[in-house]
């Protein structure tokens, strides 16, 4: 009866465990610091149902567990209820990612009927104006009321607040909001810097004050409220030289499936130039998983070049993240440059030195619209 | 922080917080418990106790079948150990 065993967690054991579907790229919303492509407005052929379905089906051979509908803006799929209801039926947790636009009272008693587990709500500010700002579009009253209909169909909720210089202010107030309202999980995750964040980055880092700042305040009302609100708290890789182990390794537990039917190991991947990403159209998803050259290009610790292929915490951090890497250094075999033993810190580091000397009020942001900017344009290279 | 340490009673009912799913997962041969971050894979003898954690036995009952699953009379400190645990991480909560 030993009751160390309990507690064991899942290592994976090269299982996708976790399966992102991102039904679609279409959003009403025009976040700036969105994790969609550039270019997401030139992916049009989305999956049909009966894909989706194969797609679920498939993945639950090879030992997928938690499901999450995502894009984009999942709601605007007609087709979320019959997924989420085969997703149910084969087993799945099922979680639903979205910005709350669109999720009516019929749908959610729908949703419910389905099967689904719970509801992840992106949530940028307590204040009205500003939060309407952010996201460029009028939806913070919609966003209040949703919570209050989701809790009273009882799902449980993670409030998902990206956290930037915009909101650091609003961290206690969210909380509050959150504990009335019954909401079980809040994570306030700073922003990672891909694509649009990466685009309008100079306006979002907030400087290491106003991180120490959240996180302070996220501590107290750790003490204050217990077990009835549970609050993570996603601390940046920008600021503490160590990078994340991100995705816990490339291909290791993670299985994300574009729009269009591209299988990716992370949301961010196609940032990569260059790679060729399997496409469940065209390839059995198993061997997507276990032998396609996209999904084993990362994958274990052969592709590690120096300092990562003699480094101790190898295992630890995987290097880091790939994306990252390339995104900033050119090369995705590179050390994550968040790490302090990167030859490329200092990428890292100047960056989050100006955001201490930035303080311009009105940095311009670029929010996330078709032809905002031109994600086909490449740079010639030396 | 936690009310972690509060006995149940032998009267009370425990039941899985509703913001986890319990069950068996043929691939994993073990129970899981999945919620909405993570996915918790349990040992025999936990999910053999969560499993009779459905809101309708009491502990009483629960400890008197599980004494004869494991065939061993001395289980109940064990078993009311598991309990506190996994009432701490809110796995499980006593049905009003």
């Amino acid at each position: 009866m030993g009751k160390g065993g309990s507690q064991l967690k899942l290592d994976g054991d090269g299982k996708p465990l976790w399966l992102v579907l991102e039904l679609t790229y279409r959003c009403p919303l025009k976040c700036p610091w969105c994790n969609n492509p550039l270019d997401y407005d030139e992916i049009r052929n989305e999956l049909t149902t009966d894909e989706w379905k194969r797609v679920l089906r498939d993945a639950r051979k090879i030992g997928s567990l938690q499901l999450g509908f995502s894009g984009g803006e999942p709601m605007l799929r007609p087709d979320l209820e019959e997924l989420v209801e085969e997703g149910d039926k084969l087993g799945y947790y099922t979680n639903l990612i979205t910005s709350g636009m669109g999720l009516t009272k019929e749908r959610l008693i729908e949703l419910k009927r389905c099967g689904l587990k719970q509801i992840q709500l992106s949530l940028q500010h307590s204040n009205k104006k500003k939060n309407d700002v952010m996201v460029g579009v009028e939806s913070f009253d919609e966003k209040m009321s949703v919570i209050e209909e989701i809790k009273s169909q009882g799902f449980p909720v993670v409030l998902n607040v990206p956290l930037s210089r915009y909101n650091v202010d609003a961290v206690d107030d969210i909380i509050d909001m959150a504990a009335r309202t019954g909401v079980e999980y809040i994570e306030f995750a700073n922003i990672q810097y891909y694509n649009w964040a990466l685009l309008n980055r100079a306006a979002l880092l907030p400087t290491i004050e106003q991180i120490e700042y959240a996180e302070e305040r996220v501590n107290r009302a750790r003490e204050r409220l217990g077990k009835s609100l549970t609050i993570y708290f996603v601390v940046p890789d920008y600021f503490d030289g160590r990078p994340k182990a991100c995705m816990n390794g490339w291909g290791a537990i993670h299985l994300t499936i574009a729009p269009d039917g591209s299988a990716l190991p992370c949301q961010e991947a196609q940032v990569l130039d260059g790679v060729e990403f399997p496409n469940v159209r065209d390839h059995d998803l198993g061997w997507i998983w276990h032998q396609s050259p996209a999904f084993e290009m990362y994958r274990g610790n052969s592709w590690m070049k120096k300092p990562c292929v003699d480094c101790d915490e190898k295992e630890k951090d995987f290097g880091g993240c790939r994306c990252q890497a390339y995104l900033l250094t050119g090369d995705a075999t590179n050390t994550d440059p968040a790490c302090s033993k990167s030859r490329h810190f200092d990428i890292i580091q100047s960056a989050v030195e100006a955001a201490r000397i930035n303080q311009m009020p009105q940095m311009p942001l670029v929010m996330r619209s078709r032809g905002a900017i031109n994600g086909k344009m490449k740079l010639i290279k030396p | 922080m936690t009310s972690s340490n509060a006995p149940f009673a032998l009267n009370e009912r425990p039941e899985i917080n509703p913001v986890f799913l319990f069950r068996w997962e043929e691939q994993e041969q073990a129970y899981l418990l999945l919620y909405p971050e993570g996915i918790i894979k349990l040992n025999d003898s936990a999910g053999n106790i969560l499993k009779l954690c459905d809101g309708e036995r009491t502990i009483e009952t629960i400890v008197a079948e599980l004494k004869v699953l494991f065939g061993n009379d001395n289980i109940e400190g064990d078993v009311y150990n598991f309990m506190e645990v996994a009432h701490g991480k809110g796995w499980i909560t006593a049905k009003a």
